[in-house]
């Protein structure tokens, strides 16, 4: 099964919206961008109708080291957590997102 | 950041594009990824990140108020993993300077 990658998505753009391919690939490294920015200053990003990503605030704790179980202190971190909306999650069930009627209508 | 506060940036940022066209632009992205995970592929971009579909076995679960035990099917999740640079800008983002200070770009 294959991997799309950004130049699956930029020549989607292209073919959809007509700008030149390079025009296409740039535009979709800002909108990355854009988002990439917006999470790291703490703030979620929420796409409707496909999800939310959200930065989450995690506490320092002992961990461990697998292999030799030795002790690790992991220090506090900011980690991005992504939820997908029910119509993503219906479309990875090959629903159609009007049948995933899981009652959860937070899409606008 | 809402899909409509994207799209206003994008707006904002590209005055020679027409409206409509950037809405198409950010739905289009979206539905594309959407659609590769409908399809059971893989979507990765590198330094933000991949979108996966994880399958879950079926269980059985249960009703958190009543206790009652119910059958859960199989099912696919779809997953974000944030990229090592992604990952790395999140973490830095709340532990030095704070955002507004920062030149992006």
């Amino acid at each position: 099964m294959g991997t799309v990658t950004r130049a699956h998505l930029a020549e989607t753009i292209y073919a959809q919206v007509g700008l030149s391919r390079n025009e296409s690939a740039e535009l979709l490294e800002t909108v990355l961008e854009r988002m990439s920015a917006t999470l790291e200053s703490g703030e979620s990003v929420k796409i409707s109708g496909f999800g939310t990503f959200s930065v989450r605030q995690k506490g320092r704790r002992i961990g461990r080291n697998p292999k030799t179980g030795q002790e690790v202190p992991i220090l506090p971190r900011r980690v991005l957590v992504f939820r997908p909306s029910h119509v993503l999650k219906s479309r990875a069930n090959g629903l159609t997102p009007e049948a995933g009627d899981d009652g959860h209508g937070g899409d606008e | 950041m809402t899909k409509s506060e994207l799209i206003a940036e994008l707006a904002t940022a590209n005055p020679h594009l027409r409206g409509a066209d950037v809405e198409l632009i950010v739905a289009t992205i979206f539905d594309e990824i959407s659609e590769a995970l409908a399809r059971g592929e893989r979507v990765e971009l590198r330094g933000f990140g991949a979108f996966t579909v994880k399958r879950r076995d079926a269980r059985t679960g249960r009703n958190p108020r009543t206790g009652e035990s119910v059958a859960v099917d199989e099912k696919a999740v779809p997953f974000f993993k944030a990229g090592k640079e992604l990952r790395e800008r999140v973490n830095l983002g709340g532990a030095r300077r704070p955002a507004a200070e920062r030149v992006t770009g």
